[in-house]
């Protein structure tokens, strides 16, 4: 079917700013046909029926205030490998060495050009796959265009973990990053992500767990308020892996998390996770989860909480899809919001697809005030109207925070959280 | 039953795998009456509406409303979201109207109907004699008398055959009688009322069924009336490759009480056969009205070939405060269902419920569920959705809860379990939720199959052993459906007592 004018002008328009790079020309090539092809979404199309596109859409990023106040450093006590992109750009000078036992580290540039072929086997190739049955447009633009980015690839247990720090400069910046990881069969590692990235940030992260291994992935996108984000998480887990991942998110103008989960070995493990806060009309905050159950014995979680104030809006779409033969499989999806006044918004379309009769799979979604009976409980034991309500909030989030596996980690965004809810006053 | 000889998941009720087979595995009504029968030309155009309008003796003003929905319905195209693999419907390979040629002059009552026709409906145990007795319904006897009174209005093909009890609904100020009669007997009443609900643009095949529809029930109950008696239709889809278009119109005026049901089924034969029903509820204040549907159409074989394409849009509109509507539906017969009755809930205090049984075997697929639209006050809905799947069948729960900025303080819960049985079969849920207050509550939960823990303990206390216990926790399943449905239709109701979602997927 042609694309409808609308979509083909936009697309066009987009593209037109932009020029193929001549690495993995084959797979940027593919990756560009699709995007004709499937055009670029508008806010008619099913998927982004709660999100509006537009802004994603148009060819310049809108522009977006740099934060005067920098947000306190994250992690700064844990032992990591720093990589700092400004703007969208590796900056080396930032950055520490990219070594650590265990790990084999690459620039993407570098690792497309040079002969690491399971970086070139990689590329484009699970986001191609993510392609069904829901097109992911935005995902196949990034795998046509971009350059930054970096190769990550563990072949034992790594000794730390891999923080890549997305810093922002200019007003403007639009940056598109690639990044490809590898857990070898048996290994371990863990990928931090933090800071905005950019005015209008596009990430694509592709993710292949081997057998047996373990990945987990923190992530805080920052305190950045007029930023726009939309990220692509697309992993394949096989048999006895594991796949974990978190994401918190503090403000923001638009974020838009899309994560893809193959499960293609039996006795597997995927969690993804993710806790957001929003203050005012200008933010918009959207999970989109669709995790494909193909092996036997899986367990698959879902786990998103919303706090919505003054207008916030929160989205969740997520899917579980348990193909013919998955017997056995364990799926759970909870999405929640609390919203503390009553401006904000909270759509939600938590769906099952089921083909096995052998399995379990619940979903629930909730949407409501703070509860008056235990805020007036607190409040009856002496403990004031502000600090209550912070506390039942901070409650309500930490089922998403308890998925996060290393203490010190969850613990420092625990703590962001606090401070998220100190400034913005409720009461 | 031989698609059901498979091999279940531990924990699934072999009773409810029964059940489940007996109620959709063969089809009893799958015999035909051989009627002569007259028909307008194979197709749809305008003179086909235009037709169709003056058979039933149509004032210009609804032959112009036909039309114009006609219009809008050729920019239309078939709406393709639900999860339903079809094939493609000629829609001008269909007769849009077939009538018994002994109803070419309309009986006055129901002594002048052809005999034939009053046998069928029989024959299928809905009696149009003012007898009060259901067939069939055991311990009907022991209800008293003024319980058991139903009135029904039998549409056979494109027309009402005839509606028993109207001298005695009449008494009561009740109307009830075939929408032809309403449009020429009480203009007013449809001027007013038709396509307020449902719009004629409402979508591909409303428009459709706006252009082309036959008849159907007319219901008006006045200010602070009980109805006497249940209402309900009997729809009958007799003739081949033949669409039927019914259309029904339901006025609960101030105050008032109506309980209707409606009930059908077709001829087994080869090829599919269209129905696209179009249902409008108008509820006022402090009125309340009971829907419930028995759909019982043939599903086809267990190739998937042939049974009836059921499109059907279903609405009611609480207007007034503090109305209030229940829809009740048992789905299962046809090869494919898309249909969900949705509430608005504009008045303030105002309340919807949904209790919904869908049962697919062989290929039947079914896509179906309701909307609960909250813009009142301190509106409450309550969705119950229980959807099981066997043989090679695809069941899907489709719904949206929305929740305006004014509804404030509404409340929803929904709940919608889904069971497998055997390995070929799917089930699905795709609910939307839009929230847009905070003083409001959804909740939404597929409940899984553990037995709650509480509930045991309470029965033990109450002396009953374990085994007991849980036999009646778990049967409690369906009796939130069950206990919705009126003594009618206590048949299906006894078959599906046996149905427990032990053991369901999510």
């Amino acid at each position: 079917m042609a694309l409808p004018k609308v979509k083909a002008d936009a697309t066009e328009a987009r593209l037109a700013g932009l020029t193929l790079p001549d690495t993995v020309s084959d797979a940027r090539q593919s990756a560009l046909a699709r995007v004709s092809a499937m055009g670029l979404p508008h806010n008619r199309d099913e998927y982004w029926r709660f999100t509006n596109p537009r802004t994603l859409v148009q060819p310049e990023a809108p522009l977006a205030e740099v934060p005067a106040v920098d947000g306190a450093p994250l992690w700064d006590d844990v032992d990591r490998v720093r990589i700092v992109f400004v703007d969208g750009v590796f900056n080396a000078e930032r950055s520490d060495d990219l070594k650590a036992a265990g790990l084999e580290i690459a620039q993407l540039s570098d690792a497309l050009s040079a002969d690491i072929s399971w970086a070139k086997d990689l590329y484009g190739t699970l986001e191609a796959r993510g392609q069904k049955p829901v097109d992911r447009p935005f995902a196949a633009l990034n795998t046509a265009m971009a350059t930054e980015g970096v190769a990550i690839r563990a072949t034992a247990k790594a000794e730390k973990p891999v923080n890549l720090i997305y810093e922002r400069e200019s007003q403007s910046a639009d940056p598109l990053l690639h990044t490809l990881i590898k857990v070898d069969s048996g290994a371990e590692m863990t990928v931090l992500e933090t800071g905005a990235g950019g005015a209008r940030f596009s990430s694509v992260i592709e993710v292949d767990v081997g057998e047996g291994g373990a990945f987990h992935h923190v992530r805080d996108q920052g305190r950045d308020h007029e930023r726009r984000v939309l990220t692509h998480c697309f992993a394949q887990v096989a048999a006895k892996a594991t796949f974990k991942s978190f994401t918190l998110s503090v403000n923001g103008a638009l974020t838009r998390n899309e994560c893809v989960i193959d499960i293609r070995g039996d006795d597997a493990i995927a969690h993804v996770a993710g806790a957001c806060v929003g203050d005012g009309k200008d933010f918009h905050h959207d999970d989109t989860i669709f995790v494909t159950h193909d092996a036997v014995n899986c367990e698959s979680r879902q786990v998103f909480k919303k706090v919505l104030r003054n207008g916030a809006t929160g989205v969740f779409q997520g899917k579980i899809l348990v193909k013919a033969g998955a017997q056995k499989t364990d799926g759970y999806q909870i999405s929640q919001s609390l919203m503390l006044d009553d401006d904000s918004q909270f759509l939600a379309k938590p769906e099952l697809e089921i083909y096995a009769d052998d399995v379990a799979c619940s979903h629930g979604s909730t949407s409501g005030a703070i509860d008056e009976t235990a805020l007036f409980y607190l409040q009856s034991r002496g403990v004031p109207r502000k600090q209550a309500t912070d506390l039942l909030t901070l409650a309500f989030l930490a089922e998403s925070l308890q998925e996060i596996e290393d203490d010190t980690l969850a613990e420092a965004l625990r703590d962001r959280l606090a401070g998220w809810l100190e400034r913005h006053a409720t009461v | 039953m031989s698609v059901l000889d498979v091999e279940v998941k531990e924990g699934v009720d072999q009773e409810t795998v029964d059940a489940v087979s007996k109620l959709s595995g063969t089809y009893k009504y799958g015999w035909n009456t051989d009627i002569e029968m007259d028909y307008a030309p194979k197709g749809v155009n305008p003179d086909i509406v235009r037709l169709i309008s003056s058979k039933n003796n149509e004032p210009d003003w609804m032959t112009d409303w036909r039309l114009s929905a006609f219009e809008r319905w050729e920019g239309m195209s078939i709406p393709n979201w639900a999860m339903l693999d079809l094939a493609e419907i000629d829609f001008q390979d269909l007769y849009y109207y077939a009538r018994p040629k002994s109803m070419e002059v309309k009986p006055k009552s129901l002594d002048e109907v052809d005999p034939k026709l009053l046998e069928t409906y029989k024959k299928l145990g809905i009696p149009l004699q003012e007898q009060m007795i259901l067939a069939g319904v055991e311990g009907a006897e022991a209800a008293p008398a003024e319980g058991r009174k139903v009135a029904v209005d039998a549409v056979f093909d494109s027309v009402s055959v005839g509606t028993t009890f109207q001298k005695e609904l009449e008494a009561a100020g009740v109307i009830f009688c075939s929408i032809s009669e309403a449009i020429e007997k009480h203009p007013e009443l449809v001027k007013k009322y038709l396509g307020t609900v449902v719009p004629p643009s409402d979508n591909f095949y409303a428009t459709l069924n706006s252009a082309v529809f036959s008849d159907g029930s007319f219901v008006y109950v006045p200010p602070g009336v009980r109805c006497p008696m249940e209402l309900s239709t009997y729809f009958r889809i007799n003739a081949e490759n033949t669409g039927q278009f019914e259309r029904t119109l339901i006025i609960a005026d101030k105050g008032s009480y109506v309980s209707y049901l409606e009930g059908c089924t077709a001829p087994k034969r080869d090829v599919a056969q269209l129905h696209a029903a179009v249902v409008e509820i108008i509820v006022e204040e402090d009125a309340e009205v009971k829907y419930s549907t028995v759909q019982n159409w043939y599903p086809g074989d267990e190739e998937g070939k042939g049974g009836i394409y059921n499109f059907v849009t279903k609405r009611a509109d609480c207007r007034g405060d503090r109305a209030k509507v229940m829809w009740t539906q048992v789905e299962t017969g046809s090869a494919v269902t898309w249909k969900y009755p949705s509430c608005i809930l504009r008045g303030d205090d105002s309340q919807g419920e949904f209790y919904s049984i869908a049962i697919t075997n062989n290929m039947q697929q079914a896509d179906t569920g309701t909307k609960m639209v909250h813009l009142g006050k301190n509106t409450k809905s309550r969705i119950v959705s229980k959807g099981i799947s066997a043989g090679k069948a695809q069941n899907t729960y489709r719904g949206l809860v929305s929740m305006h900025p004014k509804a404030k303080n509404s409340r929803n819960y929904t709940q919608c379990d889904s069971l497998l049985i055997g390995s070929d079969c799917g089930a699905h849920t795709v609910p939307y939720i839009e929230v847009k207050n905070n003083s409001s509550r959804v909740e939404h939960e597929a409940t899984t199959s553990k037995v709650d823990d509480d509930q045991l303990f309470y029965c033990r206390q109450r002396g009953m052993d374990e085994e007991e216990a849980v036999a009646l926790v778990v049967n409690g399943f369906c009796k939130d459906v069950l206990q919705a449905l009126p003594m009618e239709f206590a048949m299906e109701a006894q078959a599906l007592v046996a149905i427990s979602l032990e053991g369901s997927v999510g």
